[in-house]
């Protein structure tokens, strides 16, 4: 099995390529559409602004071998907002796998921006390694819309999607290389997709 | 919302964890990453490693130790000390570090923070500030408190400068308010409430814990986490007994 993570400059690939090593799966770090195509399992990593990433996804040539993609693929926090229509974080289209716009959190009373810490979630899809209640980590502005693809919710100021699953397609709005023994659990469920 | 956040703070020294009394003297306690593993083990919900010697030498933290503890550790951790650029923060993060937190260097040159939340997003920049109480009762920060002898006053007021990193880009702001540190007797509530009051980022609490109760009063005026050292280190508070204590105080916590 292939399991390749896309290196753009951007993100926080290492501490992803070493989660997945502490479950003992390998990976390699990619950043062209030849070997995003021949990888078995991608991994869109999250981190940073979503202007700059579409940004580098268009200059490697890689939102269309994206968009085509088949065999599964894994967005991470800002890799999951990338899988929409829109941002009101930046003008530049994302990649429109699924529906909808992704809007920015707006901070209350009791309830700072960015939403960052450990949060619990609930409606949780019963194929992705985690369970209903589990405490996740969380460190985001930016939220997804409800799309039909979600697979758990967090609550703040409102349901935010945490977890996606569509087609070949997983994401998480967490951090799940740094959610503990949870965070694990739906890496390796993924692993075994 | 998220549960209450237990955050221990390590200062670290050539590559090992010291204790931090002054900055000539420090003893080595212990490797970094036995540290990392042992809070990770008893439910540290965050970690900050503190380079003492980056700090205070001018030079840049060692992306070693961060790599070996981002290859062990499943929680997040942030790392303090001399971070003063765009390349040093890359270094930290692009190694496995969650976070990079920003001090002094951000009250030299400001435009450090917005540069840093446009490369990697503010949720990656942490603001620290070191405030105390003037005589007239108004918060004023120090810079260069790593060092006794190059400490200065710069004149600003806590909330000023902690709404303009607020605006800067800065994704949370940890204020360890000085005439708390080391004693024990509870963080500075009112001062830690007025920053929650000000700004709409998450507020870390440091300085003064030394009891559980003081770690539910930071929660209380409303701090998302609570940070410490010598109560963890000295083995005086045990982070499951402290999230018990919480836990019947009606805090949310992570198990």
């Amino acid at each position: 099995m292939s399991l390749a993570i896309l290196d753009l400059g951007y993100g926080n690939t290492e501490s992803i390529r070493l989660a997945f090593r502490r479950l003992d799966a390998d990976s390699i770090l990619v950043s062209d559409p030849a070997s995003v195509q021949a990888a078995e399992k991608i991994v869109l990593p999250g981190v940073g602004h979503a202007g700059y990433g579409m940004q580098r996804l268009e200059e490697a040539g890689l939102v269309a071998t994206l968009k085509l993609r088949t065999k599964p693929a894994l967005g991470i926090c800002l890799g999951m907002q990338m899988l929409f229509e829109t941002s009101e974080e930046t003008d530049r289209p994302l990649l429109g796998i699924l529906p909808g716009r992704v809007r920015a959190l707006e901070p209350a009373e009791g309830r700072p921006v960015p939403h960052m810490g450990w949060t619990r979630v609930r409606d949780v899809a019963t194929d992705i390694g985690i369970s209903e209640g589990d405490h996740l980590y969380f460190a985001h502005c930016f939220v997804c819309p409800e799309s039909g693809a979600t697979a758990a919710r967090a609550d703040y100021g409102g349901p935010i999607p945490a977890a996606l699953r569509h087609k070949n397609w997983w994401a998480a709005q967490f951090h799940p290389e740094r959610s503990s023994a949870s965070g694990a659990d739906f890496l390796k469920a993924f692993l075994s997709a | 919302m998220p549960a209450a956040r237990i955050i221990p703070c390590l200062d670290v020294a050539d590559g090992k964890v010291v204790k931090g009394v002054q900055f000539k003297d420090h003893r080595v306690i212990g490797d970094i990453v036995d540290h990392a593993l042992r809070y990770r083990d008893e439910g540290a919900d965050e970690l900050v490693f503190y380079d003492i010697t980056a700090s205070a030498d001018n030079r840049t933290i060692d992306p070693k130790w961060i790599h070996e503890v981002a290859a062990v550790i499943d929680i997040p951790f942030a790392v303090a000390g001399g971070i003063d650029s765009i390349e040093i923060a890359e270094a930290c993060l692009s190694t496995g570090a969650d976070k990079v937190s920003v001090n002094s260097p951000a009250l030299t040159r400001p435009e450090l923070v917005a540069e840093l939340a446009e490369a990697f997003g503010r949720q990656c920049v942490v603001l620290g500030i070191d405030s105390y109480e003037d005589d007239e009762g108004t918060y004023r920060i120090k810079q260069f408190t790593g060092r006794p002898d190059a400490t200065v006053d710069t004149g600003r007021t806590m909330l000023d400068w902690a709404r303009d990193v607020a605006k800067l880009g800065a994704g949370e702001i940890v204020l360890n308010c000085m005439n708390r540190d080391g004693v024990r007797q509870g963080y500075d509530l009112a001062q830690l409430r007025a920053l929650a009051d000000a700004v709409d980022i998450p507020v870390i609490a440091s300085g003064g814990a030394g009891t559980v109760e003081h770690f539910a009063d930071a929660f209380g005026v409303g701090c998302s986490g609570a940070l410490a050292a010598s109560v963890f280190h000295e083995r005086r508070i045990a982070i499951g007994d402290l999230k018990d204590y919480l836990e019947s105080q009606g805090w949310e916590v992570r198990r």
